[in-house]
């Protein structure tokens, strides 16, 4: 057997090791992401377009898709209905966010702080919370109405117990040193849970605002599928039950603006307030 | 500078200064498992002394440390600071524990005055920002001062501790295995970096440990404990002359010390 004498490694000369990054590695996330973009929009050409394997009333051609997505946006813009419909929407999400937040964190804080929450409130909000919420719909419905106010109710039912859950939570984080610490000081219970607890939980609480981000826009839609009005649900159940797709998939491509909002508004907010926690930002201090 | 110039080799406890903190007939069980922790535990500490308490874990150290602390209620016996009975936590008293425990979202000098912070409120906080960083220059971190304790090191923030802890003026410091976190190296570091804070502030210091050599090397005295129930069973006055440096350690007497204090204990309590 004959070997390379560089690759045998010459006892009086360093080796070098070349190391071959593979070309996939090298490929920058804008570009993977935008070639499975392409992908699947040209497999999903294919078989609507081109081939018309698949009936346009079951799914559109991303063409008929992009024109109505231009329709919409058009009526959008314009301030047509379906803007009247989207800020119908917008209001029942911020309102019901904004009551899932000060409940779920008033609750959150009574079970995490009191012997009473955690006793005696606490079971009760466990066996709640294991109930399908949905299934409450009809009951808001027949309390409120069909205006905004039964599905500001459900979407708000719905996302006030993650933040429960996560307010408990991070009011239990601070460690068992940190509460010496203060008791140390002779910090006050209310200083304790001002200056420590409360801060040290913020993270938590965050986590489980952006969980209900999430579940107040599920929230809102299911109520307004259920209960008409005319938020987009709405308009989204019209448009399905005409068998216009395109429009039912512009529909939800402009409502899932609204959550993407929604979301990045409490994670900007997260960055401002939580500083200190850079664990999960690579990116630097806001 | 006041270095403390070597005592005499047989220094007797009772003989150097005033006492600061005495204890009289301490016992504590705690009521939840009627388990007793301690029993008739006796001591001084003197004006400017350094004490150490070593035993095997779980014969009551920390529960001695947190009754000193006025954290928790003795069940019987006399506890005095100062002339005064413990009966809470009180603002001469310094803690130091095992982890540094910075608050992230306070920058280092925030964290140093958030003692006074507490107990007299922000403006006083903010009064006592000079005095914090003379503390910090003391232990080395003047140019940390603003920095947020996520960009310091273990030691940094240890060091941090100590500044927390002295910026009250503490009449007593309460040590609970403060740089039992560490690496080998810091921690050798740190203690003659607390040996010399203690020299420079005539501090009174009361350190739990686990290690022998610390406590031999740190100490003027120290206290032997057993467990069940937890008692002091022997006090043994360490006449190493001070300033003690690391190279003491290789002295026979040294040597000598650590011996006595493990064959107190028995084998079975270090490995
Ligand atoms: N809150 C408590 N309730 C009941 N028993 C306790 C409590 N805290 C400690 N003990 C018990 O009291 C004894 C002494 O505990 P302590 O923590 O003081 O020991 P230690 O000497 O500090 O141990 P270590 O060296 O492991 O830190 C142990 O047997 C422990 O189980
Ligand atoms: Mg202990």
């Amino acid at each position: 057997m004959t070997a390379k004498p560089e690759l045998m490694g010459d006892p009086n000369k360093d080796t070098v090791w070349v190391e071959h990054v593979a070309l996939i590695d090298r490929i920058p996330r804008w570009l993977a992401m935008l070639a499975l973009a392409v992908i699947v929009i040209g497999i999903w050409d294919l078989a609507t377009a081109r081939m018309n394997w698949v009936s346009p009333i079951i799914l559109p051609s991303p063409g008929e898709t992009l024109d109505d997505l231009i329709f919409v946006g058009k009526n959008l813009v314009t301030g047509g209905y379906m803007l009247d419909a989207l800020w119908t929407t917008t209001r029942t999400v911020f309102w019901a966010f904004l009551i899932a937040a000060s409940v779920g964190f008033s609750l959150g804080v009574l079970v995490g702080e009191t012997k009473f929450g955690e006793r005696a409130v606490m079971p009760y909000l466990v066996a709640i919370d294991t109930m399908p919420k949905v299934a409450f719909a009809p009951l808001f419905i027949a309390w409120l109405g069909f205006d905004i106010a039964s599905k500001v109710a459900l979407a708000a039912f719905i996302a006030t117990f993650p933040i429960i859950v996560s307010t408990a939570a991070g009011f239990y984080a601070a460690s068992e040193n940190e509460r010496m610490l203060f008791k140390a000081m002779g910090a006050s219970r209310w200083q304790t849970l001002i200056r420590l607890k409360l801060p040290t939980g913020l993270p938590y609480i965050f986590t489980g605002l952006k969980i209900a981000s999430v579940g107040v826009m599920a929230g809102a839609i299911t109520g307004e599928f259920l209960g008409g009005g005319k938020g987009f649900g709405a308009l989204i159940r019209e448009s399905a039950s005409m068998l216009d797709t395109p429009r039912v998939f512009s529909l939800i491509l402009y409502l899932s603006l609204l959550g993407l909002a929604l979301f990045f508004l409490v994670a900007w907010v997260q960055r401002r307030l939580v500083f200190w926690n850079k664990a999960d930002r690579p990116g630097g201090v806001g | 500078m006041t270095m403390a110039e070597p005592r005499p080799l047989t220094a007797s406890p009772a003989a150097p200064t005033r006492p600061v903190y005495e204890i009289a007939r301490l016992s504590k069980t705690y009521a939840r498992n009627m388990l007793t922790a301690l029993t008739d535990v006796n001591l001084t500490l003197h004006k400017g002394e350094f004490v150490s308490v070593v035993g095997s874990s779980g014969c009551g150290k920390s529960t001695l440390l947190k009754i000193m602390a006025g954290l928790m209620p003795p069940t019987t016996g006399r506890v005095v600071l100062e002339g005064k009975p413990v009966t809470g936590p009180r603002a001469d008293i310094g803690m130091m524990f095992q982890q540094a425990t910075l608050l992230p979202w306070k920058t280092t000098v925030e964290n140093i005055v958030l003692p006074i912070e507490i107990r007299e409120g922000r403006a006083a906080a903010k009064a006592a920002h000079p005095r914090a960083l003379e503390l910090l220059k003391l232990v080395g971190l003047g140019d940390f001062a603003n920095v947020y304790p996520g960009e310091l090191s273990g030691g940094m923030a240890q060091r941090a501790s100590i500044c927390r802890m002295l910026i009250a003026n503490p009449a007593v410091l309460l040590l609970d295995e403060p740089f039992s976190a560490l690496d080998e190296l810091t921690r050798d570091f740190m203690n003659m970096e607390l040996q010399r804070i203690c020299a420079e502030q005539q501090s009174t210091a009361f350190l739990v440990t686990h290690s022998l050599a610390e406590a031999v090397i740190l100490s003027d005295r120290i206290l032997v404990m057993k467990p069940r129930p937890g008692r002091i069973v022997e006090e043994i006055v360490i006449d190493l002359p001070r300033p003690r440096t690391l190279e003491m350690i290789n002295t026979p007497r040294f040597g000598q010390i650590v011996a006595h204090i493990r064959d107190l204990l028995g084998k079975e309590a270090f490995q």
